[in-house]
């Protein structure tokens, strides 16, 4: 071996430095040529989606990203505060299943006295969980539920289209849905799973909501398929309350109204992605022996406008077991505490929060994880706010804060009237005599429970919100007034 | 071949790769088109798609590019100065895929916008800028920030 001399070394230094360099251009080069094909196409399409593809994974072939982030709603996103806070673990029974809201506020117990939320009422979790634990919840396992509850937790589209076919509605699966027989198809099928038992309906589909309830399967565009909405959102726009959040339903009311309003071809895009969520985070029942879900929109979104529309077809949902009122349970009313808020005043849609634009690289496509806007501040609340991420926390925090305080005071003064109610009907005093205080105990309960069962603590209309919990008070304090009043009466 | 000359024709080879390479990934990137005064070449990487769209429909759009506000028209020295470091430091967190969403402008950047607000409406603003608190020769805006208030103007609406 001769020892190489020293000229030879600088040149292998120097020949490696530019093989290296060489290599470094090489990866900027690829580096750049994907990031314009990530720009250039969107999606890849592998597999053939059509109408009856309820199987999220074949939808997620084409769209991985959206289908990876659909199943991350699995897992749970921070909240603020649970209900549950605080409190022992429960027994093995209850293991994997949410924590119970009736553990971490016992005031609901005598809230929901004699009805099925005392039976079993837990923290809510992500989209991943929602056919699971209706499934699993004691509410419908205890008490018999009718199939009208699978309208907002399974995909329905195509068991309720098989179950119009059967019953006579015209057409096949392939016609698009919102043609005239896919639209008999589903109103059809819907009607008849109504009434039909939970068990029996649950047993019509496979999973949780999916692609297909939202968009349609050949162009993507966003849709609304559940026929509950399509009746409450054109009862809604027959009414006369202002919607300004909604132009397209303000369109339609300057137009002939001949034909009743439809989303599906009249709300923009933006508009769709706040109805697309409406179809199922809103207040509603089951009307009548067919068990038609209902959402009481008629005479507009407001707690008042709701309770109005209740009164006025004398519903109730129980009679309270301990005071003997007639009240009224409310469910997850976001659509329409959206709908009272600056935000949907000023054209933020569901989507631009919960879902936010994401990017990969140079691509762009809106997260599927639907969650808490606080796991990405960033992305939801400060593409609008220009402020830190700390500022915008503390903001949320005290609307929050505010909101919580609120809610345990109108809570409590809910349960001191059926308390009050409960006492003076033990001792004696009739129905005539206590129909004032159990009006009010409705009114009252009505309110707290609204936000209660409201997924935000406040924050879709924090001046909204504070404002029915301040009347909850007044109307439930009003009441005990009106159960002394009668005790003084007995005693003189 | 001596043992010289077939060092010096693999070095050779290695560095005309390396040209070629670069070259290549430059004009691929369309490198040059950054020298341009055209907001094009601002959408090269497409992340500033947005912003491209929101200007198109902006009041601003007649009369200025994104240049006009976004380097600073003091010098030419300063002026590619600030070319190069924002050229660097967006392929960087382009390439990495690390920056934040959604984007912000940093502090110096902030600065130049509003030195070049000041720049095309200085005597419009000036009686303002005189009488802002803590306001001083020192501070071209007298503190304050245009752009807070006229957001807008520039990007057009976002939604």
């Amino acid at each position: 071996m001769t020892k190489l001399p020293s000229r030879s070394l600088i040149f292998l230094v120097a020949a490696v430095a530019f093989g290296i360099g060489t290599v470094a251009a090489m990866a900027l080069y690829a580096n750049i040529a994907k990031r314009k094909m990530e720009a250039e196409s969107t999606v890849l399409k592998i597999a053939d989606i059509t109408e009856t593809t309820i199987d999220p994974a074949e939808w997620g072939k084409n769209f991985p990203r959206e289908y990876d982030g659909y199943i991350r709603t699995a897992d749970n996103a921070p909240a603020r505060f649970k209900w549950s806070e605080g409190r022992p673990p429960e027994d093995d029974a209850n293991a994997g299943k949410a924590p119970s809201k009736l553990v971490g506020d016992p005031l609901l117990t005598t809230i929901f006295d004699g009805y099925a939320f005392a039976i079993d009422y837990r923290e809510r979790r992500g989209h991943f969980y929602m056919l699971l634990d209706q499934r699993d919840t004691e509410r419908v396992k205890q008490k018999p539920q009718p199939g009208a509850c699978l309208n907002c937790h399974a995909s329905n589209v195509v068991a309720y289209r098989e179950v119009g076919l059967k019953n006579g509605a015209a057409g096949s699966l392939a016609d698009p849905l919102f043609s005239e027989n896919g639209r008999k198809q589903l109103f059809t099928g819907w009607e008849q799973v109504n009434h039909l038992p939970y068990a029996d309906a649950t047993a019509l589909v496979k999973h949780p909501m999916t692609c297909l309830d939202c968009h349609d399967p050949k162009t993507m565009a966003l849709r609304v398929t559940r026929p509950a909405f399509l009746e409450g959102i054109a009862n809604l726009a027959a009414s006369s309350e202002p919607v300004p959040h909604l132009p397209s339903i303000e369109e339609w009311r300057r137009g002939d109204k001949k034909t009743p309003y439809d989303p599906n071809t009249l709300a923009s895009r933006q508009e769709m992605r706040s109805m697309a969520c409406g179809q199922c985070h809103v207040e509603y029942y089951f009307k009548g022996p067919e068990k038609r879900l209902t959402f009481p929109w008629h005479k507009g979104l407001k707690a008042e406008e709701m309770e109005a529309y209740y009164d006025e077809t004398g519903w109730t949902d129980w009679t309270h077991k301990r005071s003997g009122a007639q009240v009224l349970k409310a469910q997850h009313p976001e659509f329409e505490t959206w709908s009272q808020g600056i935000h949907a005043r000023s054209g933020v849609a569901c989507a631009d929060c919960h879902m936010p634009y994401k990017r990969e690289g140079a691509l762009k496509y809106s997260d599927h994880q639907v969650q808490s806007p606080l796991a990405h501040v960033n992305l939801s609340c400060q593409t609008c706010h220009n402020y830190t991420e700390t500022e915008i926390l503390s903001r949320v925090d005290a609307i929050q804060s505010r909101h919580k305080a609120m809610l345990d005071r109108a809570e409590q003064a809910v349960v001191d009237l059926i308390n009050a109610i409960e006492a003076a009907k033990a001792a004696g005093a009739t129905d005539a005599q206590l129909a004032a205080a159990r009006a009010l105990q409705r009114k009252a309960q009505w309110r707290a429970d609204l936000m209660n069962a409201e997924n935000s603590l406040g924050f879709h209309a924090p001046a909204e919100c504070l404002r029915l919990l301040g009347e909850s008070i007044d109307y439930a304090r009003q009441g005990t007034t009106e159960v002394a009043k009668l005790q003084m009466a007995a005693r003189r | 071949m001596t043992r010289s000359a077939l060092w010096a024709a693999v070095f050779g080879a290695l560095v005309g790769s390396f040209a070629a390479a670069v070259g290549y990934t430059a004009h691929y990137a369309r490198a040059t088109s950054y020298l341009s005064e055209d907001p094009k070449a601002c959408i090269n990487c497409h992340v500033m798609n947005e912003q491209y769209d929101g200007w198109s429909r902006s009041p601003h759009h007649a009369r200025a590019t994104c240049n006009d506000c976004h380097v600073p028209h003091s010098s030419i020295f300063a002026k590619y100065y600030v070319k190069a470091e924002h050229g660097y430091r967006h392929s960087k967190l382009f390439t990495l895929n690390s920056f934040h969403e959604p984007i912000r402008a940093n502090a110096a950047s902030h600065a130049v916008v509003i030195a070049n607000c000041i720049r095309c409406h200085e005597a419009m603003t000036r009686e303002i800028r005189l009488a802002a608190p803590g306001s001083s020769a020192h501070t071209v805006s007298g503190g304050i920030d245009c752009i807070r208030c006229h957001a807008a103007v520039a990007h057009g609406p976002t939604r």
